[in-house]
């Protein structure tokens, strides 16, 4: 009455997709006109006459706008939690706009001289870094760009810092001076007139503008230049340092501490910068607002005791006076620079190019190989020790493999550290395995083995901790090897050994791919484990990474370590696409 | 056809059993010997332990008790690679990372072949199974078809006697299996290898076979040629596991040697020839095949017997007519007639008689 039909899988009477392939292909080799659409030499048409493939687009966008639809959050989480960081990261790598915001006109003014000449810069190099010091150290960023420029000459930080605090002194001796002619000229309200004109007066624009970008960076906050302080036009064509310096303090005064230039003590600055226009300008003309005790203090100006910038830094620190520092700054005043890359395999970037860091200081290099090389004997190990579970799990009943899944799982569900940790309590020498080993009698109580604080430890806690993405992959690959393979290898004539290595194991090679990228990429980059078990000879280069990162705080040399750590994993991507084939890694 | 002596058999199985839990028996007592060339097929539903016997002849099972013997020899402890026998698995189990000469080649590499041999084999394989122009591409790169085909030839490269087929043609849609029916059987008379099939397909049994045996239930229901299979049924379950089939239930009333009179449910009384079933008064399931049944009094026997029946519904498939008739409370009775110029198409709701020969109607096991 009935056919008994099988209900197992592969028992189906429908053609497979192959076939229907293949009927295709024979179809369209034949030749069958079109049933529909257009004359066989325009494009394809659909029924109501606009063209096939617009047609289709339509009909496709709001399943694509739907799916675009549901993956958005993550999308959105992606791009903010991890693509725009890394992209931060890369550029951290190169910039380094600080030297040239900290002191503009100091970079300016050095750009024309000659490093090589071994001689001191001139006098317009001091005076520049005298006024952007100053306001660089009521900003307080000074120090920033000293520990900056520490990384590159040791002792620039404490030179920067202690130059910060000594900056007065020389504005305050001309203070004196400047008081002993005319009290006001220790009055805000006085230099505030000075500066500002005749209320109708025209405005100098150009410096307003300039020194609100100065300020602005310094201070980190946007400032807006037609509403800060702007002197006015004559008097800045008249005294332009004074002025440049005096807008400085005033938006200053403004923006950062929300004062009114008018009413506070002028900075020590406003001195020296006008005794140096004093020096060139003709002030008798001068009508403006406190025109008299200008043309007083031009006249008396004979009789303040003056001395150069170079020799007020002299004064300051003696290390001023000595071509190197001047050197460095000079070599890291470009806004994006090869220093931290060249820092990064161990070179330093210097007035005469890239050259090799002192013996003492290489160690990056050194760094990166052994990273490089735990991480492969790791993924060696994951291997050799992942394979047989895997295709153990793969060939036994489902229940028994997933029992022994769950045991594979169970490093997951216990915290990182805590396994680590279990590690630390094991392979010290007061620990397990060698009190084991000295009760078993094996090794001699004064000679422990050291198996912690060294490569070992490293590669022992990590193989362990990086196992299950070692078998998960090989797992879910080998899962999908139907047993017939190998019995109709065995069927052939095969030994179990020729079956498994000629059969089986080929067919594994993608889940052993996957494996092994995932484990390596994840040992290149792992931090805590080598940190606690590596002691100094186990540590990997993200170590490094994260000292400068919390310790050092060289976040560019940081970014550049990362950036090449993941340049060299892109690489290895790469070469591994060449060599096996992306296409054959399977996650399952 | 084979004879089916134990003496000169190829292939033997010895009152073999087998259990994979210690509790419930796949195979009971199997006993089969089956002559050099002959091409058996395995035939029964899923679970009913065809190819349990398939494996255990492969070597990947082992009998729980019995002896398996190939050309006299007992096989049970000779692991699967030495025993030479070919095996063409249901998924066909071409290695997928090897082109299809290298998986022809394979047997041949194991067994130390050299190349020049290897190549000249491998070609004549694939010629034998018109691939011959395949020999580089990959199995992925085939049709199902095709990949059949390779399947095959890789069975046959290394030049087994015996050839084990696995459900092979099961993923294949319907025109492609019949073809290879015919390519399939006609290989191996060419060859004069010795196949065992297993199906649970009945047509594909039927066409290909030089005897069926059908497995239900761990053991096997009857082992004879097709037609024998067809036309005789030992059992109910043959009769209606083969082909289609009309049952009826009745009780035998007399037994008059080679007939046996059946009294339908119904009161009915009908003609049969008694195959399975005791004595007066057993319950019995009588079997007429569809095609044997007639409704034009002109074709019937003047001494058969005539049952009443209704028309339920009319089908016409083309070569034949299928109708449904409600015969002694069996609403689901099938006449087939043949699509021929002179004959009458029912209607729905008729009311007629409809009889058979004596001959064709057998009384089996309730």
């Amino acid at each position: 009455m009935s056919t008994i039909r099988g209900t197992g899988p592969g028992t189906a009477d429908a053609p497979s997709p192959d076939d229907a392939l293949h009927e295709a292909a024979a179809l369209s080799d034949r030749d069958v006109p079109p049933p529909h659409g257009a004359p066989s030499d325009g494009p394809m048409l659909a029924a109501d006459g606009t063209p096939l493939k617009k047609s289709l687009a339509r009909a496709l966008r709001l399943q694509k706008t739907r799916a675009l639809m549901l993956i958005a959050p993550l999308l959105i989480f992606v791009l903010i939690s991890f693509i725009v960081p890394i992209g931060q990261m890369l550029w951290r790598s190169v910039e380094n706009d600080i030297v040239a915001q900290t002191l503009p006109h100091t970079v300016q003014e050095l750009a024309g001289w000659d490093s090589a000449a071994n001689e001191l810069p001139p006098e317009p190099v001091f005076e520049a870094m005298y006024f952007d010091m100053f306001i660089a150290a009521e900003a307080k960023s000074h120090t920033k760009l000293g520990t900056r420029l520490n990384y590159e000459q040791t002792g620039m930080s404490s030179l920067f810092r202690q130059s910060g605090r000594k900056l007065d002194d020389l504005g305050k001796d001309y203070q004196k001076a400047f008081k002993a002619i005319d009290g006001d000229w220790s009055k805000g309200e006085a230099w505030f007139e000075l500066m500002s004109g005749a209320a109708d007066a025209p405005r100098a624009a150009d410096v307003a503008a300039a020194q609100a970008r100065n300020v602005a960076t310094l201070i980190d906050t946007p400032i807006a230049a037609r509403d800060g302080f702007a002197p006015s036009q004559e008097i800045a064509d008249l005294l332009p340092l004074t002025a440049r310096a005096y807008t400085a303090m005033a938006m200053f005064m403004q923006f950062e501490d929300g004062d009114d230039p008018a009413g506070e003590k002028p900075w020590e600055t406003l001195y020296p910068a006008l005794l140096r226009d004093l020096e060139t300008a003709d002030v008798s003309a001068y009508a403006g607002p406190r025109a008299g005790m200008l043309q007083t203090l031009a006249a008396a100006r004979g009789d303040i005791e003056q001395i150069s910038f170079t020799d007020a830094f002299a004064e300051i620190d003696e290390d001023w006076v000595v071509a190197e520092p001047w050197r460095t700054i000079q070599t890291h005043a470009r806004n994006v620079t090869p220093g931290y890359f060249l820092n990064a395999v161990d070179m330093r970037l210097t007035p005469d190019g890239a050259a090799a860091q002192p013996e003492d200081k290489q160690i990056l290099i050194r760094l990166f190989q052994r990273t490089l090389v735990m991480s492969l004997v790791i993924m060696g190990s994951c291997i050799l020790l992942g394979y047989p579970i895997a295709y153990l799990l793969a060939n036994l009943p489902m229940r028994t493999a997933n029992i022994l899944l769950i045991l594979v799982l169970l490093p997951f569900w216990t915290s990182l550290l805590v396994r680590t940790s279990a590690w630390k309590v094991m392979l010290q020498q007061q620990g397990v395995i060698n009190d084991t080993l000295v009760w078993l009698g094996l090794v001699a109580d004064e000679s422990r083995l050291v198996m912690i604080n060294n490569q070992f430890g490293t590669i022992v806690a990590m193989t362990h901790i990086l196992l299950p993405f070692m078998i998960l992959p090989m797992y879910s690959v080998m899962q999908t090897i139907p047993p017939s393979y190998v019995r109709a290898a065995k069927s052939l004539g095969a030994t179990n050994w020729t079956a498994f290595w000629r059969v089986y194991f080929p067919q594994s090679v993608p889940g052993i791919g996957a494996g092994s990228i995932l484990v390596f990429i994840l040992a290149i980059g792992y931090y805590i484990t080598p940190e606690i078990v590596g002691g100094t000879k186990g540590v990997f280069i993200s170590n490094r990474i994260a000292y400068h990162i919390s310790s050092s705080l060289n976040w560019g040399l940081a970014a550049a370590l990362g950036t090449i750590l993941l340049a060299v994993v892109l690489l290895l991507y790469w070469c591994y696409d060449k060599i096996v084939g992306i296409d054959n890694v399977k996650l399952g | 056809m084979a004879s089916t002596g134990t003496d000169g058999a190829f292939v033997e199985f010895d009152r073999v059993q087998k259990s994979y839990d210690g509790e419930t028996l796949v195979v009971k007592d199997l006993n089969l010997s089956l002559p050099r060339g002959e091409f058996l097929t395995m035939l029964g539903p899923s679970g009913s332990g065809k190819t349990t016997c398939l494996m255990m002849l492969a070597g990947f099972e082992t009998a729980t008790h019995g002896d398996i013997r190939l050309g006299g020899v007992s096989i049970n402890n000779i692991p699967p690679h030495k025993r030479g026998i070919g095996m063409v698995f249901q998924n066909y189990a071409l290695f997928p990372h090897m082109t299809v000469a290298e998986n022809l080649s394979f047997p041949l590499e194991v067994r130390k072949m050299n190349k020049s041999e290897r190549e000249a084999k491998v070609q004549r394989a694939l010629d034998m199974v018109q691939m011959g122009a395949f020999g580089g591409r990959r199995p992925a790169q085939l049709s199902g078809g095709q990949q059949q085909r390779i399947a095959l030839a890789r069975a046959l490269v290394f030049e087994a006697e015996l050839v084990l087929m696995d459900e092979p043609l099961g993923a294949l849609d319907k025109q492609l299996r019949e073809h290879m029916q015919f390519e399939i059987k006609a290989i191996a008379d060419n060859l004069g290898i010795t196949v065992v099939y297993v199906t649970h397909d009945q047509t594909e049994a039927l066409t290909m076979s030089d005897r069926v045996a059908v497995f239900n239930d761990g053991v096997i229901q009857q082992l004879d040629p097709p037609d024998t299979l067809y036309e005789a049924p030992k059992n109910s379950f043959v009769a209606q596991f083969i082909g289609e089939n009309n049952t009826l239930m009745g009780t035998v009333t007399k037994m008059n040697g080679e007939i046996a009179e059946v009294t339908l449910d119904d009161g009915e009384v009908i003609d049969t020839v008694p195959v399975n079933v005791g004595a007066v008064g057993d319950r019995t399931l009588v079997s007429i095949r569809p095609e044997r049944v007639e409704f034009n009094k002109d074709r019937l026997q003047p001494d058969a017997h005539t049952v009443h029946a209704e028309v339920m519904e009319f089908i016409y498939m083309g070569d034949i007519y299928r109708t449904r008739l409600k015969v002694a409370g069996n609403d689901n009775f099938i006449v087939k007639t043949r699509n021929a110029p002179d004959q009458r198409r029912l209607q729905a709701g008729e009311k007629l008689e409809i009889g058979w020969r004596p001959q064709d109607c057998r009384a089996l096991d309730a």
